[in-house]
């Protein structure tokens, strides 16, 4: 058996398999965004552009913009609260941190749609969160603190904060804490020190944290679903809708293509500075 | 270092509150007599009840969809288990440009959102024909999950001795051999491991598998999801405490054996 032959015969099974059941099917959805629909909700014949003149519809430029937003505030507020207890974390001995990161990951584990329904239920106009705020009197009984943007953010960052604190962990983890002493030794303060030598210290965890919580959140469906109303749809719901509702195929996948573009860009920027980052250690060795 | 801020473990100490409040939160109400989450009406055990003994509409359904998870995180996780591995050892023992391409491959599904995935898998099924079902689900999981195990196998083989499959060669051992005595009991933790995370990803999924299932062929998720939109969100809370102790018992006792292992082999 020649070399070449061998990795052909072991590569083929995996490649084969993602080539079929991934990029066909991505090509085909960027396909049939170019296609009509039939009345019958199915995908006609011939090629148009109707659809995307009808993705361009007035609506639409809004909840682009609310999944951004709220994509990107996610993102910030994880980060901000992940990068605190990525040093916590770093600095604890390692049979502590062990169990600290099990404690972190453990409602990972929990299914997805039942911690999205904890907090369905917390925030229920019977819920005990909404009484407890009225009772201390931060909100009227009236107030509907479910389906708005507030309460989709805040489902986002709890189910996405283990996600942004394992990659900063594993940075804090290789941060050389001597380094904070030596700035503190320079007449730094203790903010200064963290945030111009830890901050930069752990960058590449912040490159890939960000990109692990704003991608998927990018295209997060359910919660805004569950949590959300009318007025905080992402774009996610919108192909939900067009796909099960609507039976409108061909503008589900005019969408996907939208989405698949905003997910792209953030993807080569982290593949440009990690190649940039390579490149420059590179020429230090 | 005396003066160490404190603020950092207070931020940990919060986010760990946040993390943990509703899940407590949920299992209090579990038992909670009241037919909507609010108020407390009184002690009850009537929700495990009613899910247990298997004679109501909820329970019969709720049954049905557990079998059907577990017969698709089964089989998802034994396709990708073999597909998986085969995957990272040709990107471990080959570097040439099929494997760069290789390699783009199997990361893409770990970047790209749940729901592009599901319509396009969607889209791929209407195109064929293929009538949405059991079939659809496997073959959509084993997608996501052969990237999740190609990448901790990949991992378990950066520490890998080459020189052992050298050794069984001179001496004398055909490439089967190869494969059985050495290859896979020195890869075996890690392609177990991998095929864990499969397995529990595969029981979690939730948007892939509401895009590409058929009626009939409803897995948990997709159960506790149409509970909660119509029907008994309390009969949830019961249902994921079950959940939520088989879960934690299994991770545990994963982690248990797998920091077992670690410290028997210390890594140098």
């Amino acid at each position: 058996m020649s070399r070449k032959w061998r990795e052909w015969t072991i590569t083929l099974p995996s490649m084969g398999w993602l080539v079929f059941f991934f990029v066909i099917p991505t090509l085909l959805v960027c396909g049939i965004a170019f296609k009509n629909r039939t009345i019958n909700g199915g995908i006609g014949e011939g090629w148009t552009l109707d659809t995307w003149l009808n993705v361009i519809q007035p609506s639409y430029p809004l909840v682009v913009w609310r999944t951004l937003w709220l994509s990107g505030l996610t993102t910030l507020i994880c980060l901000f609260f992940s990068i605190p207890v990525s040093y916590w974390l770093a600095r604890l001995s390692k049979e502590a941190r062990n169990w600290m990161l099990l404690l972190i990951i453990l409602p990972f584990w929990t299914n997805f749609l039942i911690r999205v329904f904890a907090w369905w239920s917390l925030l229920h106009s019977q819920g005990w969160l909404k009484q407890a705020l009225v009772w201390l009197g931060l909100a009227s009984p009236e107030a509907q603190l479910l389906y708005n943007e507030w309460a989709v953010l805040l489902v986002l960052v709890y189910t996405y904060i283990p996600f942004a604190i394992l990659p900063l962990f594993a940075s804090a983890e290789k941060f050389d804490f001597s380094l904070l002493d030596a700035a503190r030794d320079l007449g730094a303060g203790k903010l200064r020190a963290f945030v111009s030598v830890f901050i930069p210290g752990i960058s590449q965890g912040m490159i890939t944290a960000f990109v692990v919580v704003f991608i998927p959140v990018l295209g997060s469906y359910a919660i805004p679903d569950i949590v959300g109303g009318p007025t905080s749809e992402m774009i996610g719901n919108k192909i939900a809708q067009n796909v099960f509702v609507d039976r409108n195929l061909p503008h589900a996948s005019a969408l996907a293509t939208l989405l698949a573009l905003v997910v792209l860009l953030p993807v080569l920027y982290s593949i440009f500075t990690q190649r940039r980052q390579k490149r420059s250690t590179g020429r230090r060795s | 270092m005396k003066n160490r801020s404190k603020f950092p473990m207070f931020v940990t100490i919060g986010v760990l509150v946040f993390l943990y409040a509703p899940i407590l939160v949920l299992i209090i109400y579990s038992f909670n007599d009241s037919r909507y989450p609010g108020a407390w009406q009184g002690f009850t055990l009537k929700w495990y009840r009613t899910l247990l003994e298997a004679n109501s509409v909820e329970a019969r359904d709720i049954w049905r969809a557990t079998r059907n998870t577990l017969l698709v995180a089964f089989c998802a996780t034994i396709i990708s288990m073999v597909f998986g591995t085969l995957a990272a050892w040709a990107m471990y023992r080959f570097r040439s440009r099929l494997q760069s391409l290789h390699q783009m491959l199997v990361y893409a599904p770990l970047v790209v959102p749940d729901i592009l995935m599901g319509i396009s898998l969607l889209m791929l099924f209407v195109n064929v024909n293929m009538s949405l079902g059991l079939t659809t689900i496997i073959i959509s999981h084993t997608t996501f999950c052969i990237s999740y195990v190609a990448l901790v196998v990949l991992g378990r083989l950066q520490d890998f001795d080459h020189t052992l499959v050298d050794a069984a060669r001179d001496l004398g051992a055909n490439g089967f051999a190869v494969c059985v005595r050495i290859l896979l009991p020195l890869l075996g933790p890690g392609i177990a491991a991998g095929g864990l995370l499969a397995f529990t990803l595969s029981v979690d999924d939730f948007v892939i598998t509401f895009f590409t299932a058929g009626p009939g062929s409803t897995t948990l998720p997709v159960q506790v999801y149409s509970m909660m939109r119509h029907g008994t969100p309390t009969l949830i809370n019961a249902l994921s405490v079950i959940f939520i102790i088989v879960t934690f018992s299994v991770v545990i006792f994963s982690q248990r054996v797998l920091q077992k292992r670690d410290n028997s082999h210390p890594h140098i």
